[in-house]
């Protein structure tokens, strides 16, 4: 069948135009009777419920990359698609098991404020912010070109309107309700996906008589048995270590992540909201693979190859074989507010990094109104706003496969030591965290420049100098060591202190409620 | 800060408390890395055991796969059974002394 891309399909503006005026009103609606404060800007003053939260984790987590990509990858590689698909939930039972309760009681605003709780603010929180904000334009970059490359295939919209598209009604919704609205556009949109996918998923299972034996058989007979079967993903040991301890704990160290626990009132909803999350992620993750190996069996790789090489357009293509024209806008307006959801939850992480951590606390340290703390909030999402529209353009050439990598490694090594040190390290030193996030964070950087993504796939030569994809197995040790050197050689006693007297808020939760009033 | 802060912080119970959760903690960590890894260094190591057909078509790697997607979410909901029905518990008995 002709699949109909790169023309403007009615259906799927329709659709895109709803969304967005639904989610308009619903920011409208919710927005305005939330009193106008800082607090409330970044973390809608705490009142969000496990429930919707963990529903708001979702819509951050599963971008359109998880959604076209890890179904175009099953669709074209079989198998190896679904050890990603298995890949990219197991961080959360760990985010769980260290982090989500004493990162609730201890933050405000970013997890910054948990790594500075004891320590001297200035350098902590100026480190924090920038391998904060590093991972964001990894993974903002990342998204823009994805997304920009996207609609521009999908709806026929060239690719620098695409791009002022997804920046400007982004920023609509963070200015206007800040996280409340943000939480909402991210609740609206992972029921979106979730119920887009599953229709796509029963529909691809009415074809096999309910039963993914059948689909698979019919793989088999089509693509032969290789197709079920683990390929080259995994190719050894350290590889295999160092993807899995990027893709865990990587996961503990975005900052877009780690923010949305602040927006729950205490530790008891922070873990709900983990328990939901994992909940719909991992039925997504279940059924994705459906999706991928339907559209290998029904759509066919060549035809899906023919429009792209990456598989990207697998499931769109899916859906108009299977639903027609009109699922087909429907799915496309889907992976639209996808995206425009995700760089919505980057946008707020990056201007609580820049306005609240760099400049009201360490340029500014702390001597300014509520109404100053506000503006800054405001002009630094738009600053980042337009840095991701135009970070977008500039890199419309360039391979970004790698910076998704990148973000979850550095997220990896730099951020989640100095975190999860700051909770359970008493001797962690000033010193110590500044070096951690040095350590972890230009070694990660390094290593993967020398790795194949980037020293073979980019740059041309002929043997990378690094041999792995992911530089966790020893950007994270490096992490761990800096933290140590740094915390022996200038030890901090006030801290030491002042840790024992937080064990009381890290515990049990007591006095968090003043940190979210002011 | 109140002396009763400092008699908590010092009480042989709190500090049990926290040793208690950390030990379950990490326990459940172990568990997921061996659940995680396990998986991927048999796709890695033992091809022949994951290309073995389950039924007609379907193979262990694919009802391994299923598997951790599932162990995960498990072990999620199993850490908060504990928390709400252990952890919970002991802390507030431990806030009433504050």
């Amino acid at each position: 069948m002709e699949y109909k891309f790169g023309e403007p399909n009615l259906v799927a503006i329709g659709c895109f135009v709803a969304v967005v005026i639904l989610t308009l009103i619903i920011t409208f609606l919710v927005a305005r009777k939330q009193k106008q404060s800082a607090s409330n800007y970044y973390t809608a003053g705490g009142g969000i419920t496990g429930f919707q939260n963990g529903l708001a984790l979702a819509g951050d987590y599963m971008s359109a990359a998880s959604f076209l990509g890890i179904s175009g990858l099953v669709a074209l590689k079989g198998y190896d698609g679904m050890i990603y698909a298995v890949g990219w939930l197991v961080g959360w039972p760990a985010l769980m098991f260290l982090i989500a309760e004493p990162l609730r009681n201890l933050g405000k605003y970013s997890f910054a404020d948990v790594v500075a709780y004891r320590l001297n603010q200035g350098p902590i929180r100026t480190a924090s912010a920038i391998g904060g904000l590093l991972v964001l334009l990894c993974y903002t970059i990342a998204q823009m070109v994805g997304s920009g490359k996207l609609i521009e295939l999908m709806f026929g919209i060239p690719y620098i309107w695409a791009e002022i598209i997804v920046g400007a009604v982004m920023l609509l919704y963070v200015l206007y309700g800040g996280m409340l609205a943000t939480t909402w556009v991210q609740i609206i949109k992972a029921c979106l996906l979730l119920f887009g996918v599953t229709i796509l998923t029963l529909l691809v299972l009415a074809k096999f008589n309910f039963n993914p034996g059948n689909l698979y058989g019919a793989v088999q007979e089509t693509y032969g048995v290789e197709m079920l079967n683990p390929g080259g993903l995994v190719k050894g040991p350290v590889e295999a270590l160092s993807l899995g301890l990027a893709l865990m704990l990587g996961l503990l160290g975005l900052p877009h992540i780690l923010m949305r626990f602040f927006t729950v009132p205490n530790a008891k909803e922070a873990r709900k909201s983990v328990v939901y999350a994992t909940t719909f992620i991992g039925y997504f993750y279940l059924i994705i693979p459906i999706v991928g190996f339907g559209a290998a069996v029904l759509v066919g790789k060549s035809a899906i190859m023919k429009i792209g090489s990456g598989g990207n357009m697998a499931a769109p293509m899916l859906s108009q074989l299977l639903g027609g024209t009109p699922f087909l806008g429907f799915i496309a307006a889907v992976a639209f507010a996808t995206i425009l959801a995700v760089v919505a939850g980057l946008t707020l992480a990056a201007s609580a990094a820049l306005g609240n951590d760099l400049y009201v606390s360490t340029f500014k340290k702390g001597n300014v109104t509520e109404s100053e703390k506000l503006k800054a909030a405001r002009m630094s999402t738009v600053i980042y706003g337009v840095a991701a529209v135009a970070l977008g353009i500039a890199f419309q050439k360039q391979n970004v496969a790698f910076l998704v990598a990148l973000a979850f490694s550095i997220a990896a090594s730099a951020n989640f030591p100095s975190l999860f040190l700051s909770i359970v390290w008493k001797k962690l030193s000033t010193t110590g965290v500044v070096m951690s996030i040095l350590f972890g964070g230009l070694s990660a950087a390094i290593l993967i420049v020398l790795s194949p993504t980037v020293w073979v796939t980019i740059l041309g030569n002929s043997a990378a100098i690094f041999p792995y994809k992911f530089p966790t197995i020893i950007s994270l040790p490096l992490a761990f060591i800096g933290a140590w050197i740094g915390s022996v050689l200038v030890p901090d006693k006030a801290a030491q202190e002042k840790y024992e007297q937080v064990k009381i808020r890290t515990y049990l939760g007591v006095g968090i409620s003043d940190a979210s009033d002011h | 800060m109140s002396e009763n802060y400092q008699k908590v912080l010092n009480s042989e119970r709190f500090k049990k408390l926290i040793k208690k959760r950390w030990t379950f903690s990490f326990f459940m960590l172990a568990v997921l890395f061996v659940v995680y890894y396990g998986y991927i260094f048999m796709i890695a190591l033992n091809k022949d055991f994951v290309t073995k057909k389950v039924g007609v078509y379907t193979n262990v790697g694919i009802i391994m796969g299923v598997g951790v997607i599932l162990a995960a979410w498990i072990l999620t909901y199993v850490y908060v059974l504990w928390a709400n029905n252990v952890y919970d518990k002991e802390v507030e008995e431990i806030k009433k002394e504050l």
